[in-house]
């Protein structure tokens, strides 16, 4: 996993009312907090100076869902929200899912069923697929193709993608993961 | 997107008072259509009053027989809600079919019927429901709360603080998703509410407007097969990429007769 920034102390305390607002939050788990211009999108400080790369940003106009991440459990585009929309929230980017050197499972299921080609969606499709899981202890086929109707893939029509999630929540379900 | 101030206050009084000293400010409750305008330029304010913190925007409960829901509430909240789906299943049904599961973690009911884009979902159940929209100051009924293309009577800085739905007999909505976007291509909501059938179109129109025509052919008949013979007049109606104004007006019987026959 990449390191995160050491947090950068804040000068003044106070409402954030300014154009630099303070922002504290916590990312994979660890306290992110820094002074950030008020425009700073949440994809761009996950991917600039907290250097989590693998949210990526597809298109910057809310259709692809490329740069979705989990806000307290539930997926968000990156792209459409403020850093500072995201103050003491918890953010799961797919750098924060393995564990422990291992992959989780519905990261494993992507994998053994060939749901990946260049990879690009991917990050983006298996944060949604985990929260579709965990929100949907029974989910059929019908059910994962509505949920990734925000998630774009330019690369492997689908048909693998369903299969892994399939797979990817029968196996969270069997880790308790839910 | 250019710069601005952000504000993040904690009380309606503060939310005003945000609003008042800014140049050019608008409120933020989502971002979801608020941060793509911005980044496009087409909008540049001054000053962001985020509503995120102002408690008496939050929240549903249902009372007697009606049904509150604070503006910030966002549509995912909407459609997992059991005070929703007990007392309005259709309205729960709606949300849950808005975007994608990240457009419905971010957006509001409150944002969405601010903007009032033609193509939304909740105008049709505001209107079809006889549902009143809450301001600090005042209580506007859905009827006259929606007054053209992207234009409300909310007055410049005036916030939506809740919206009340009186749960109707029955209720049902169909609509005909662009396939892309998910918004509304058209939308009807039927309702039988105290005041009778009430039929709304979101979608085809420039602004959510009653089908008349078709709540007369179903006071007398609640069915499907009343619609038979009557149609709406693309006369006025959007024509665009998407879809002509014929192929709307005829969609506007199709989504009608559906939304019915979920009912009976
Ligand atoms: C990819 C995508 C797909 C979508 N699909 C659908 C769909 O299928 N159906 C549908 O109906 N909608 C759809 N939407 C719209 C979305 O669901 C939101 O309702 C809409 O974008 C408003 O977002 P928001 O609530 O975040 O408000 P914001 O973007 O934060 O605000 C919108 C406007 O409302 C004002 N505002 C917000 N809250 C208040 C308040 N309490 N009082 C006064 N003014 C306020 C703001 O100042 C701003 O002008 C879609 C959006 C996207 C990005
Ligand atoms: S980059 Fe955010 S939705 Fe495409
Ligand atoms: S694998 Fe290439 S876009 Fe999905």
């Amino acid at each position: 996993m990449v390191a995160l920034v050491t947090p950068t102390p804040r000068p003044h305390e106070g409402a954030p009312q300014s154009a630099m607002p303070a922002i504290s939050l916590s990312v994979n788990g660890k306290p992110v907090a820094g002074e950030y211009e008020a425009r700073t999108l949440l994809c761009d400080l996950l991917r600039g100076p907290l250097a989590l790369t693998g949210t990526h940003v597809g298109c910057d106009t809310s259709q692809c869902g490329a740069c979705v991440v989990l806000i307290d459990g539930d997926p968000v585009k990156s792209c459409a929200m403020l850093a500072a929309q995201a103050e003491g929230c918890e953010i799961t980017t797919i750098e924060g899912l393995a564990g422990d050197g291992k992959l989780h499972p519905m990261q494993e299921a992507f994998r053994d069923q060939h749901a990946l080609q260049c990879g690009f969606c991917t990050p983006g499709m298996i944060l949604t697929s985990v929260a579709l899981a965990r929100n949907n202890p029974a989910l059929g086929e019908e059910d994962v193709a509505k949920g990734l109707e925000g998630n774009l893939c330019r690369c492997t029509g689908y048909r693998n993608i369903i299969r892994a999630v399939m797979a990817g929540a029968k196996e969270m379900a069997e880790q308790g993961d839910v | 997107m250019y710069e601005f101030r952000y504000h993040r206050p904690g009380t309606l009084e503060d939310a005003e008072k945000a609003f008042s000293k800014g140049d050019d400010p608008l409120f933020l409750a989502g971002g979801q259509t608020t941060l793509p305008v911005m980044k496009q330029r087409l909008a540049s304010p001054s000053d962001l009053i985020d509503l995120v913190r102002i408690p008496e925007l939050r929240g549903i409960s249902l009372k007697q027989d009606t049904l509150t829901i604070g503006a910030m509430t966002c549509h995912e909240d909407v459609a997992r809600s059991a005070d929703v789906k007990s007392a309005l299943p259709a309205l729960a049904g709606l949300a849950g079919d808005i975007g994608d599961p990240a457009v419905r973690s971010r957006g509001t009911l409150g944002g969405s019927i601010a903007n009032n884009d033609p193509a939304a979902d909740y105008p049709a159940a505001l209107v079809a429901l006889g549902a009143s929209v809450h301001t600090p100051s005042r209580v506007i009924a859905a009827q006259d709360f929606f007054t053209g293309m992207f234009e409300t009577a909310l007055e410049e800085g005036e916030m939506i603080v809740k919206v009340t739905f009186p749960v109707p007999e029955y209720a049902a909505y169909a609509k005909f998703p662009n396939p892309a976007s998910r918004y509304a291509t058209v939308g009807v909501f039927v309702a039988r509410t105290q005041d009778g059938i009430r039929v709304a179109v979101t979608g085809a129109g420039p602004c959510v407007f009653r089908a008349g025509e078709f709540e007369k052919a179903l006071e007398g008949d609640f069915s499907a097969n009343a619609l038979d013979g009557v149609s709406i007049s693309p006369d006025g109606l959007n024509s665009d990429l998407h879809a002509s104004a014929a192929y709307r007006a005829n969609l506007i019987g199709v989504m009608a007769r559906r939304a019915v026959a979920k009912l009976s």
